[in-house]
């Protein structure tokens, strides 16, 4: 049963804890600009937004690559894309609608999320909920039962 | 290890910017921050110095956790001589802008000299450049921040600016960071002003590297788990706020109410955490939107408010509608009880334009206060005030002359003096409720005595955060101890001074506290920095911190004589609560703190109490 790296806007505080956490993974560093996680601000709301690769099952940049750098991984099926393959032509970028897959001048390869291989370092680190790693098929579900819950005529006064 | 070792140095009279090293003895002596720069400080400024002359230098500092995963690394201090007291000034932000200072690669900013025309700072990674700010001059932190993301074309910069207030040196003006963060006390703000530094804008992608990264991890880790669990920093501060305070300290029978009169306010609830989070009777929306965090902290204890549009203070100015900073428990008692206004959309409003045009509100509410009290007396009338009905309990009044201190008009420009000058000016010194020149919080001697010791010793002038030994005597934290005995409080404020200091210099939030010992905090440096410090050291370096700035405080002129509180303390005893009938009990334990911290009976570091600590 595949996993899904589930995000909750509205527990966001905006602690960049995820993006320190992604960026020592990968990197060695604590750099949020290297992150592949991204929390957004939006000021006149005052949300926080946090926004990654979905592992697109059907993925443009996997489809887009010439050199066929970004395969599945059969265990976590997160998109991967091998350092070694990659010439940097940054095609994925253009391709990818979502603006997850980002060139990496350093390395001059593309990094986007891999999971972790299984076991998301950010959501590790998240303090609130909004981050969590849960079953695919079950990513709507707490929010179905809130719905559910607040349309139960039977429960509501003067049924 | 985490530092650069790069400090920047920038000459505002040339105009130039430079690199030095970082001094690692010193590094080693003074931990960061607040040590490693009040350290560079005094040993580069004459104590006598003018604070808003241009031999006065201005630094901006990070500790080795500022930018790394350690819970709460977005600390950072800006270090002066204040202009507000003539003592050693150093005030803590959070938010954003110091990590992305030690991001860009820089451990610390000293600013020296003074600008001919308004510049900023550009940093970005490497590359620092002071730039043309004419544009900006004049305008406020809000808009001074659109302005360098829109110059610069990166919404990713992070800045720290004054606006109005600082420009104008309003004597208690604030540097304030990513338009709601603020090192908010002592005047900071006016000597950036002074020195016509406007803003630092800053965008850092070079990463922050620690030592040993396993044991860093486990460490923080570890930090993190007993932060989730503790009650005040896993629960009370994200849900209410500091403002969770308001009530708690009422009914300790401890907050100052009008100018001190009180220690009671009949309008607590009406102005704390849970007044914020009920749905207002004018439109059913509640003034909190939502908790936010600093960078790197799980705690999460700012508050987001969105405002009634339709209230008096901001009707017809949409910029004030949208999602802003809201109230923190110490502007809202300074703007609030203190002044006797229980009007919470109001209160929102001034603590929005403290932010906006850059002012300590602590500061600007006692002083409006110690005015109100003189209005009161008739000392003080509408030929003075130009007309505002500067009555006790009056929004009206609050908003208005909270507007006109941070734009430097009418009778807002006494106001901006800070209150020791405003009464002295008006014949009755006494009505300030200041130390060393310093308006004292939220927190009041007669019925939290330790508090008392911890105003009148604090080195900055009167300030809850050196010593908060409300955690112990309010809320049990380490241990209760009774709020109204002055009985081994001067021992309680000495152990919270040295350990504050530590936690400030180690570059991490002092709410840590509320859960971490410095137990906890030493395997986190440790594992940055690869050195082996305990928390004996770390006391250690608290104390050091701590005799340091006040042989800085008494070069610079301050005596014994000047640890003392209002007479107002002393002599008038709280009138209701659980306090009633008590007065502050300094006088008891003063001597005892001199001695504990092995000063003289005059309050002089001794001699052998400075080369025990290598100063």
């Amino acid at each position: 049963m595949v996993k899904v790296l589930h995000i909750n806007a509205t527990e966001c505080t905006g602690c960049h804890q995820c993006e320190m956490a992604c960026s020592y993974h990968h990197e060695g560093v604590f750099n949020p600009s290297k992150s592949r996680i991204k929390i957004f601000n939006f000021e006149e709301t005052g949300r926080n937004v946090p926004y990654v690769c979905t592992q697109c099952a059907d993925a443009w940049c996997l489809q887009a690559c010439p050199v066929d750098a970004i395969s599945v991984n059969a265990d976590t099926g997160a998109k991967e894309v091998t350092a070694e393959i990659c010439v940097g032509c940054k095609v994925c970028t253009i391709a990818c609608p979502f603006g997850t897959i980002n060139y990496n001048s350093v390395s001059t390869k593309v990094d986007k999320c891999d999971l972790c291989g299984g076991e998301p370092d950010c959501v590790k680190v998240c303090p609130t909920t909004a981050l969590s790693f849960i079953e695919a098929e079950n990513a709507g579900m707490e929010k179905m039962r809130h719905w559910a819950e607040k349309t139960d005529a039977g429960n509501q006064a003067n049924s | 290890m985490s530092w650069t070792q790069k400090v920047l140095r920038v000459n505002l009279t040339n105009g130039t910017c430079d690199i030095e090293p970082l001094n690692m003895d010193w590094a080693k002596k003074y931990l960061g921050s607040r040590g490693l720069a009040t350290k560079y400080y005094i040993e580069e400024c004459d104590p006598k110095v003018d604070p808003l002359s241009e031999d006065n230098k201005l630094i901006f500092a990070t500790g080795p956790l500022t930018g790394t995963a350690a819970p709460t690394s977005g600390r950072w201090t800006v270090i002066t001589k204040g202009p507000l007291t003539g003592a050693i000034a150093c005030s803590n932000s959070g938010g954003f802008f110091g990590a992305e200072l030690k991001n860009a690669g820089w451990d610390m900013v000293i600013f020296e000299g003074k600008s001919a025309e308004p510049v900023y700072l550009d940093i970005n990674n490497d590359k620092a450049e002071l730039k043309d700010a004419s544009s900006m001059w004049g305008k406020s932190v809000w808009d001074t921040e659109d302005m360098l993301r829109a110059t610069s074309g990166d919404k990713d910069i992070r800045c720290a600016s004054i606006g109005q207030a600082g420009e104008s040196q309003v004597l208690f003006a604030a540097v304030v960071n990513d338009k709601d963060r603020a090192a908010g006390r002592s005047g900071v703000g006016a000597v950036m002003g002074s020195k016509n530094l406007k803003a630092v804008s800053c965008r850092g992608t070079l990463g922050v590297q620690v030592g040993d990264p396993m044991a860093f991890m486990q460490a923080t880790g570890a930090c993190n788990q007993i932060l989730a669990d503790n009650p005040v920093t896993g629960e009370g501060l994200p849900t209410y706020g500091t403002q969770v305070l308001m009530n708690v300290i009422n009914e300790t029978g401890a907050l100052p109410t009008r100018n001190s009169a009180d220690v009671q306010f009949e309008g607590a609830n009406e102005i704390g955490g849970e007044a914020m989070a009920e749905p207002r009777a004018s439109d059913g929306k509640a003034n909190l939107v939502s908790n936010a965090a600093c960078f790197g902290c799980p705690i999460s204890c700012q508050r987001r408010s969105q405002m009634d549009p339709n209230h008096f203070s901001v009707e017809g100015q949409p910029k004030y509608h949208g999602n802003e900073g809201g109230l923190e428990y110490e502007a809202a008692w300074a703007l609030g009880a203190a002044t006797g206004v229980k009007d919470l959309e109001a209160l929102t409003y001034c603590n929005y334009i403290c932010n906006e045009y850059g002012m300590d509100p602590i500061t600007l509410g006692s002083t409006i206060a110690a005015a109100m009290e003189l209005y009161q007396m008739g000392v003080i009338t509408d030929a003075d005030t130009g007309g505002i009905a500067l009555e006790f309990g009056s929004a009206e009044a609050l908003c208005k002359i909270c507007d006109q201190t941070g734009l430097g008009e009418g009778f807002g420009k006494e106001i901006g003096q800070g209150s020791k000058r405003l009464t002295e000016k008006y014949g009755h010194p006494e009505l300030s409720m200041t130390v060393k020149g310093q308006e004292f919080p939220a927190y009041d001697p007669r019925g939290i005595q330790g508090m008392g010791l911890t105003y009148a010793t604090s080195n900055r002038g009167a300030c809850h955060l050196r010593s908060y030994t409300v955690a112990s005597e309010v809320l049990g934290i380490p241990e209760k101890t009774d709020p109204l005995t002055s009985d081994g409080k001067a021992g309680l404020v000495k152990a919270f001074q040295d350990a504050t200091a530590a936690f400030d210099a180690a570059g991490i939030c002092i709410f840590t506290s509320f859960a971490l010992t410095l137990d906890d905090v030493g395997p986190m440096v440790n594992a940055d920095l690869e050195e082996e410090w305990t928390s004996e050291t770390l006391l250690e370096v608290g104390e050091r911190i701590w005799n340091l700035e006040r042989k800085f405080n008494m070069d610079a002129g301050f005596t014994a004589a000047d640890d003392t509180l209002p007479a107002r303390l002393l002599k008038d005893a709280a009138k209701t609560g659980p306090a009633k009938g008590k007065v502050s009990e300094l006088g008891k334990m003063l001597p005892e703190y001199y001695e504990l911290r092995g000063w003289t009976a005059d309050g002089v570091p001794s001699n052998e109490t400075l080369n025990r600590l290598d100063l």
